[in-house]
């Protein structure tokens, strides 16, 4: 592990020789396995050790407000979101510094890139459009309308299809790339929020934070076929309220953070039922699954702190402290 | 609302980079035909809430302005839902000098179809237009008067509270202060049948959720000097203690110079100090301060109770209809006065209507003049089938006898 953070700064120093080192480097390590959390009120990234006892690497200052997070394909940059200063910071992750800013309009919240990474597109929610900003020139080269409050965005694997939904519209919008414009447009639960795709490429799942369910659409017909209503022990209907979502490499488990309800749900892929609750902190929302999927960290946006789940037991192993209103957990295990 | 505001609304704040190209592709989906649905919004020519001889516009009691914006607020956001099914939403406004103007109005509207119709009225008006349209097939949505008996005994079955009752408020109030064992109350009650309301509903809130009203005083908004000892806030305060200071003042313009002014060194809720309300500006969970973002685009003004109370009955309205598919009159009550509905108020908990009383369930947040505290149902604050019905009279206690 030692290993990978040095060569990554070699790599931020040696630019020439970037390419090469950054190949080899992938080929031979699993990243810093450090674990990244913003935390949208203390306005910071908070960076964890695993294999030091969680200790804090770094205290990132980041630009107000950041909330989503990806690296970028080799894993060497981290991108966040910064919803109070309309910018994307890109940090370093050799150095954990801030290296460099990417303007977006106001208040960006969720963002994917493509599989390339020239491309990367952003919702807006106060000015409700999707953003495509080209990371070349960091320049909006196209905006689409979309419902109020556009939140979760995902692109699909062909990379023919954006999907975003509108919290306030209570819709997903379909939308061709090519174009760039709306095609189809899908009614799901109350205030949709977050997406994922099967891996087999046929369903697509939305959680639908208000009305505590997630909507299963069939990708071809564009129609919700299933819905799952969660209610974990000792909750109410009205107190579910799911938003982040994961699926494990295999595609076939889902992990919903479940809001207010304060658990994780475990969902089987194939027959879309409900196996498991776990009991996490205050207002769980973003799930990530850490290296070998062999645990699941969830963000608690009330507790101001990070679960721990075993995969192999599914019980809550250990908590830590995070910065004020975690949004989003980031692994890099690359 | 016109095309050109319907865009104002979509590309709001954008950069310029917007080409026209791309904000009509996503609006021109396909061309379904679509259906107009309207909704109205009435009120008084010379709305006495808003009467700047009535209280300095500052004090919680005064609504910023016309409540109109956030009526104009759901509307907007309803566009793109109403692309989708192919319905046509909007909104009529028409102020009164009476009420049996606004009857004519109605019942002009109500012939051309229009179902539902956004009152900002006092109890006593909204009473009389709700009996005035009683034949008619229309639901008012009561957005103005939190007065208990509009949902107690003389509750209609043609009229939905979007606003709190008195009780609610009271009730967020008592949690709070029962939560920070603050349980011993002075309440001062102003002058007006309103202020009586208040003040019944805060000593039923006390006996229910464990305070006690150490007592209640009459003050007066006057500086006559044989009446000092109601008009004088440290002499109306004196001579007793007391955790807290509950002001019951509809008009707010005694409550607005009690603080910093009590005999003893304590805290004021209520009409000043620490305020229950329907929403506030400077609330920020929940996505509420996107809806109030929202709402400042279009009006530069904060956005208050009565706003927030007309922007949530167009989305009771446009939930019905989007989830009936456009069901006929009846079958958008019944889904309206169900247990599907399942509002997002930007408020935390789904929000529905109590079908005993047709008071809109929500949750009530505790605010100063500038920074939200806390929300009631406060934590620890439990009810047997909906924490939100811990706000208000509940279905056994409660008076509403509505027919058949």
């Amino acid at each position: 592990m030692l290993n990978t953070s040095v060569l990554k700064r070699l790599v931020s120093r040696l630019a020439p020789l970037a390419l090469i080192l950054a190949t080899v480097g992938a080929a031979e390590a699993a990243g810093t396995g450090y674990l990244f959390v913003s935390n949208e009120r203390s306005n910071n990234i908070l960076v964890f050790d695993p294999a030091n006892d969680y200790a804090v690497v770094k205290d990132i200052k980041t630009s107000r407000r950041p909330r989503d997070m990806h690296f970028n394909n080799d894993h060497t940059l981290l991108y966040v979101a910064c919803g109070e200063d309309d910018v994307i910071d890109v940090i370093d992750v050799a150095t954990l510094e801030i290296v460099d800013q990417i303007p977006t309009a106001r208040s960006p919240e969720m963002f994917v890139f493509n599989k390339d990474q020239t491309e990367l597109y952003v919702s807006n929610e106060e000015n409700s459009t999707v953003q495509i900003i080209s990371m070349k020139d960091k320049i909006i080269v196209n905006e689409i309308p979309t419902g109020a409050e556009p939140e979760g965005v995902i692109l699909s694997e062909d990379e023919k299809t954006l999907y975003a939904t509108s919290e306030v519209a209570d819709m997903v919008h379909v939308i061709d790339t090519a174009t760039g414009t709306v095609v189809d447009n899908v009614i799901v639960g109350t205030r949709p929020r977050r997406f994922i795709l099967t891996k087999d490429a046929k369903e697509l799942w939305v959680s639908d934070e208000l009305s505590g369910e997630v909507s299963i659409i069939d990708r071809a017909t564009n129609q919700v076929i299933n819905t799952l209503t969660f209610v974990p022990p000792g909750f109410r209907p009205v107190d579910v309220t799911p938003v982040g979502m994961t699926i494990n490499e295999s595609g076939t488990t889902v992990y919903v953070g479940l809001g207010r309800a304060n658990h994780v749900a475990f969902v089987n892929v194939a027959t879309h039922e409900i196996e498991d609750y776990t009991l996490v902190g205050s207002r769980a929302w973003e799930t990530r699954l850490g290296p070998d999927e062999k645990l699941l960290y969830v963000a608690n946006g009330l507790s101001d702190d990070v679960s721990i789940i075993d995969l192999e037991t599914r019980k809550n192993i250990r908590t830590i402290s995070a910065g004020r209103i975690p949004h989003t957990v980031l692994v890099d295990d690359k | 609302m016109t095309n050109s505001s319907i865009l104002r609304a979509v590309t709001g704040a954008a950069l310029g980079l917007v080409s026209a190209f791309a904000v009509t592709a996503a609006m021109a989906q396909e061309a379904k035909p679509t259906t107009p649905i309207d909704i109205g919004y009435v009120e008084l020519a010379k709305n006495p809430m808003l009467d700047p001889e009535r209280a300095y516009y500052m004090v919680p009691v005064r609504p910023f302005g016309s409540p109109l914006p956030g009526a104009e607020l759901g509307i907007a956001d309803a566009q793109t839902i109403g692309k989708v099914i192919g319905v046509d939403f909007g909104l009529k406004s028409e102020l009164g000098d009476s009420i049996d103007d606004i009857n004519a109005t109605v019942r002009g509207w109500s012939g051309e179809g229009m179902n539902f119709v956004i009152a900002d009225l006092p109890a006593t008006e909204l009473l009389a237009l709700s009996d005035a349209v009683a034949d008619l097939p229309v639901t008012i949505f009561n957005i103005a008067a939190g007065e208990d008996n509009l949902r107690g005994a003389d509750c209609r079955a043609n009229v939905v509270h979007m606003i709190p009752s008195f009780r609610m408020l009271t009730d967020a109030t008592a949690q709070y202060l029962v939560s920070r064992h603050w349980k011993n109350i002075l309440v001062l009650q102003g002058p007006s049948p309103a202020d009586q309301q208040m003040v019944d509903a805060m000593q039923q809130s006390a006996k229910f959720f464990g305070a006690r009203i150490v007592e209640v005083r009459p003050f007066l908004l006057s500086n006559d000097p044989t009446n000092r000892e109601r008009g004088n806030v440290a002499l109306v305060t004196g001579g007793t203690d007391y955790d807290v200071v509950y002001i019951a003042d509809s008009d707010g313009e005694f409550a607005r110079f009690a603080q910093y002014e009590t005999n003893l060194p304590r805290p004021i809720v209520g009409a000043a100090g620490l305020t229950p309300k329907a929403w506030s500006w400077a609330y920020q969970k929940h996505g509420s301060s996107e809806v109030t973002q929202r709402f400042e685009q279009l009006v530069p003004r904060h956005m208050d109770d009565q706003d927030w109370a007309a922007w949530i009955s167009t989305k009771a309205v446009v939930q019905s209809v989007l989830r009936t598919k456009n069901g006929d009159y009846p079958t958008l009550l019944a889904y309206m006065f169900g247990e599907k509905l399942n509002l997002d108020g930007g408020k935390g908990n789904p929000l529905s209507i109590r079908p005993w009383d047709h008071q809109l369930r929500q949750a009530i947040p505790l605010a100063t003049t500038n920074a939200v505290l806390d929300e009631a149902p406060i934590t620890g604050f439990l009810h047997q089938t909906n924490d939100l019905d811990t706000l208000g009279v509940d279905q056994p206690q409660s008076a509403c006898r509505f027919p058949g």
